[in-house]
C-alpha cells in the first residue's frame, strides 16, 4: 500500500484513510512525550513550498517532520525566486536537483499540487492545500479528530457549514467521511454552494437549523470576508444570523454534538466565541495536535519505508 | 502541371455531384469533371480509387498569430498545418498583437500569404485594438482584402456599440464574426461550470455566459440586418437560440468545432490545460444537440478555432494556462470518426459544412467543383484509420488533447489553385 504523493482524498481508499487515521493515532503518543524525536526520516529532507501564505499549516509540516528527524527547507512565496517569475515547473526541477526527498505545496490555485508532483516523477509531494480544491491532510486530521471525539466515523450525521464552493476543507472533509461511511450535510448560502453540488456524496442545505437537525458533528468553515464585497453575501452580519454557529443554534442538535472548525476563526461571524472556547463541545485544539500527528504519518507513509 | 484526379468519390454539394469520376485541373481551375481521357500529355495522375474528391476545406476560424506572436504560429506552419489537414483556405481571427486594425495588416498578412501552402483570408477587427470603442476604417479594410469583421476572444459586451458595428458592417455587406458571450458571467471562470468543475475546484463558467451572447447577438442581427456568424456553439441552448432565431428570418449562420462534438468538460480532469478553452468543453448532452443541429442544418458549418500556443504557456497552473487547442490536423477525422461514421451527418454534409458553406459565408473562392472553378481541391480517404502523433505536427504548436486518439478519416492530397502542396502517397 503505498503511493507516490498525497495529493486529495478522492481517490484514496478507505483502507489507506484507515491506515493514515491508525498510524497518526501512534504518532500522537510521541507528541506528549518530553523527548519529540524519533530516527524514522533522519538524512531526509523536506521542503515546504508555500506559494500562499499559511503559519499554521507549513509550521505543524515542519514540526511533525522535525519530529522525525527530517531535515526542513521552507519556501515561501515572497521571498523565492516565484516574485522573480520563476515557473512551477522550474521550482520543482531546481528544488529536485538539489536533492530534496520531498515537498509539501501549498498553492493559490486548484491542481497546482498534482502539477508540481509530475515534475518530479521520483518524489512524494504532498498537498497542503491547493486552490479551491482540496487540503488532504486538513480532512484528515478532521477525521482523526471525530474519530477520537466518537470513536467511530461510520453512521455519524456531519455537517460542514460555511462557503463550500470555495472551500478546500470542504471538499476533503465531502470525500473522506463519505468514504468513511459518515452521512455528509453540507449548508451555507445558495450563493456559495458549488454547482451541482447534489451529484457531490452530499446533503444540501439553504437553512442552518435543518442541516444541524440531529448531527453528532459540526464542521464551522471559516468565512473569507472579502467574499462579501464581490457580491455573494450582503454583509458579516447577515452572514453570522443566517450562518452563524452558536450554542442556541445547536440546540437540534444531538446533545452530544462535536464542533471544528480548521481555524483560523472569525469569532463572532461563523462561530460564537462561548461556543469555541467550551472544551465540551469544541476540539479545535485537538485538530491542531492532530494535525502534527497526521502529517508525521503522511511523511512516513510516502517517505518513510524507502530506506 | 496539370492533375488527372482519378476514379474519386466526387463530392461537390454545390453543383449536386456525388458520383464515382474524374477531374481535370488545367492552369489552375477545374477543366473537366466527370470522364477524363487518360494519358494527356503533361498531366500527373493521381489515383483516386476509394478515395473522395471533394472542394477544398476551408477552415474560416483559425488563430494565424499574425502579426505579433510568430512564436505560437506563423504563415508558413499555420498554412503546412492547414494542408496536412486537408484545408485549402483559412480564415484568420483578428485577435493579433497588434490586433487587425487597419489595412496595412491586411495588406501585410496577404503578403506572407502568397506561395504559402494554404490561401488565407483575413477578418478584420471591428474595433480599433478590439477595445471596443472606435470601430475600425472597415471600407478601408474592405478595399485591402478582409473578408469580414468580428470581436473573436474580446466578444463585445456593449450592445449600443454592437449595434452601430453591425449596422455599419450591413452598409458594406460584411458579415459579422461573433464571439457570443457575457463575460460578466464568466467572471475569471476557467472550465465549464458543473459538477466537474466543483470536484476540481476550478472556477466554472456558465453555459448562461453563451447562451445569453448567442441571444442578444441574434437579436441585433434581426435589427440591423446584418449578417451575424456565431462562432464556436458549445451549448445545447445556443443550438436553439439559432434554430429559433433562423425561424424567424434572422440572417444568422453558426459553426461548432469538432471538440464540443467529442470531448466533455472531463477531459479537464488531472488539471489537463490542453482542455482549457473558451467557449469550455460541456456536456454529453450538449454533444447530442449540437450534433442534432449539425444534422437539420441550425449550424451551417464546422470550424476549428486552431488556437496554437507554446507548451511552456499550456505548461502553467489550469488558472494561468491561455485557451485554446489547435485543429487544423485532426479537424477532418474527428468530424469523421464522431459525426460520419456513426451517422449524425453525411460525407456531403460534411464538404458542405467545411467547404461550400465557409466559402459562401465570406464571399471566397473554392466550395465548388464546377467547371472553370478555381481548383482547391482536397482528396481525402474517409476509412484511413491513424493514430494522431502531435510530434509530426506541422503546426508550431502541440496543444491538443488528441494525442494518441485513433481516428478514421484522413486528408491524402491537397490542391490549391492547382498547385498539388500535400501528398500522402
Amino acid at each position: 500500500m503505498r503511493r507516490k504523493d498525497l495529493l486529495d482524498i478522492e481517490t484514496l481508499e478507505p483502507s489507506e484513510i484507515e491506515y493514515l487515521l491508525d498510524n497518526a493515532t501512534s504518532f500522537r503518543e510521541i507528541l506528549a512525550r518530553p523527548v519529540k524525536k524519533v530516527p524514522t526520516l533522519r538524512g531526509k529532507s523536506v521542503a515546504t513550498i508555500f506559494f500562499e501564505a499559511s503559519t499554521r499549516t507549513r509550521t505543524s509540516f515542519e514540526h511533525a517532520a522535525k519530529i522525525m528527524s527530517a531535515d526542513t527547507y521552507s519556501l515561501a512565496g515572497a521571498t523565492s525566486s516565484i516574485v522573480k517569475g520563476e515557473s512551477l515547473k522550474d521550482t520543482m526541477l531546481t528544488l529536485d536537483a538539489m536533492g530534496i526527498d520531498a515537498f509539501v505545496i501549498r498553492h493559490a490555485y486548484s491542481g497546482a499540487a498534482a502539477q508540481a508532483a509530475s515534475y518530479v516523477p521520483h518524489k512524494p509531494v504532498i498537498n497542503a492545500g491547493d486552490g479551491t480544491h482540496e487540503h488532504p491532510t486538513q480532512g484528515l486530521l478532521d477525521m482523526l479528530t471525530i474519530r477520537q471525539a466518537k470513536g467511530r466515523i461510520e453512521g455519524l450525521t456531519v455537517t460542514i457549514v460555511g462557503d463550500i464552493a470555495h472551500s478546500r476543507v470542504a471538499r476533503s472533509n465531502i470525500w473522506g467521511l463519505s468514504k468513511m461511511g459518515a452521512s455528509v450535510r453540507i449548508v451555507g448560502p445558495s450563493t456559495l454552494i458549488p454547482a451541482d453540488a447534489d451529484k457531490l456524496p452530499v446533503s444540501v442545505y439553504t437553512n442552518l437549523e435543518e442541516a444541524l437537525e440531529g448531527a453528532d458533528v459540526v464542521n464551522v468553515l471559516r468565512i473569507q470576508l472579502e467574499r462579501m464585497t464581490v457580491g455573494y453575501f450582503p454583509s458579516i452580519r447577515e452572514y453570522a444570523r443566517l450562518f452563524g454557529v452558536s450554542k442556541a443554534r445547536l440546540a437540534v442538535a444531538k446533545p452530544d454534538v462535536t464542533v471544528l472548525h480548521p481555524g483560523p476563526m472569525n469569532r463572532g461571524v461563523e462561530i460564537a466565541s462561548e461556543l469555541a472556547d467550551d472544551p465540551e463541545i469544541s476540539v479545535i485544539t485537538d485538530q491542531v495536535t492532530n494535525g502534527v500527528a497526521i502529517r508525521m504519518a503522511t511523511l512516513f507513509w510516502l517517505m518513510g519505508a524507502s530506506t | 502541371m496539370n492533375l488527372h484526379l482519378a476514379g474519386g468519390r466526387i463530392i461537390d454539394p454545390a453543383n449536386n455531384r456525388d458520383e464515382i469520376g474524374d477531374i481535370l485541373v488545367q492552369d489552375g481551375v477545374v477543366k473537366q469533371v466527370g470522364r477524363v481521357d487518360a494519358g494527356q500529355a503533361d498531366v500527373k495522375r493521381i489515383d483516386c480509387a476509394g478515395k473522395v474528391v471533394a472542394p477544398g476545406l476551408i477552415d474560416i476560424h483559425v488563430h494565424l498569430r499574425v502579426p505579433g506572436q510568430e512564436y505560437k504560429e506563423d504563415v508558413a506552419s499555420g498554412t503546412a498545418a492547414a494542408a496536412a489537414g486537408g484545408f485549402t483556405a483559412i480564415a484568420c481571427q483578428p485577435n493579433t498583437q497588434p490586433p487587425i486594425d487597419r489595412a496595412g495588416i491586411v495588406r501585410q498578412i496577404a503578403e506572407l500569404a502568397v506561395g504559402a501552402s494554404a490561401r488565407v483570408h483575413v477578418i478584420a477587427a471591428v474595433s480599433i485594438g478590439l477595445e471596443h470603442k472606435e470601430l475600425v476604417e472597415m471600407a478601408e479594410l474592405k478595399d485591402a482584402g478582409a473578408v469580414a469583421v468580428g470581436d473573436d476572444a474580446f466578444p463585445v459586451q456593449d450592445s449600443g456599440f454592437l449595434r452601430r458595428a453591425m449596422e455599419y458592417c450591413h452598409m458594406l455587406d460584411l458579415p459579422y464574426i461573433a464571439h457570443c458571450e457575457d463575460k460578466s458571467l464568466t467572471g475569471d471562470g476557467v472550465m465549464s461550470e458543473g459538477y466537474v468543475s466543483t470536484v476540481l475546484g476550478l472556477k466554472g463558467i456558465p453555459r448562461w455566459a453563451e447562451n445569453i451572447g448567442t441571444a442578444r447577438n441574434a437579436q441585433l442581427a434581426m435589427a440591423t440586418g446584418c449578417h451575424l456568424h456565431v462562432l464556436h456553439v458549445s451549448t445545447k441552448e445556443s443550438v436553439e437560440i439559432v434554430r429559433q432565431a433562423k425561424r424567424l428570418g434572422a440572417p444568422i449562420t453558426a459553426e461548432t468545432c469538432p471538440q464540443y462534438v467529442s470531448a466533455t468538460d472531463e477531459a479537464c480532469i488531472g488539471y489537463n490545460t490542453n482542455a482549457k478553452m473558451s467557449p469550455p468543453l460541456r456536456t454529453k448532452e450538449d454533444q447530442d444537440a449540437i450534433k442534432e443541429g449539425l444534422a437539420d442544418g441550425t449550424l451551417d458549418l464546422i470550424a476549428t478555432d486552431h488556437a496554437p500556443h507554446a507548451a511552456h504557456e499550456k505548461e502553467r497552473e489550469f488558472a494561468l494556462a491561455p485557451f485554446g487547442m489547435i485543429g487544423l490536423e485532426t479537424s477532418l477525422g474527428l468530424v469523421i470518426t464522431h459525426l460520419v461514421k456513426p451517422g449524425v451527418i453525411t460525407l456531403a454534409q460534411m464538404v458542405d459544412k467545411m467547404s461550400t458553406q465557409p466559402a459562401r459565408l465570406l464571399g471566397v473562392p473554392g466550395g465548388s467543383l464546377g467547371v472553370g472553378d478555381v481548383a482547391d481541391i482536397t482528396v481525402f480517404d474517409p476509412d484511413l484509420q491513424w493514430t494522431v502523433n502531435p510530434a509530426v505536427f506541422k503546426s508550431k504548436s502541440r496543444n491538443t488533447i488528441y494525442g494518441g486518439t485513433e481516428l478514421t478519416g484522413k486528408a491524402v492530397a491537397t490542391i490549391v489553385g492547382g498547385r498539388l502542396i500535400e501528398s500522402a502517397s
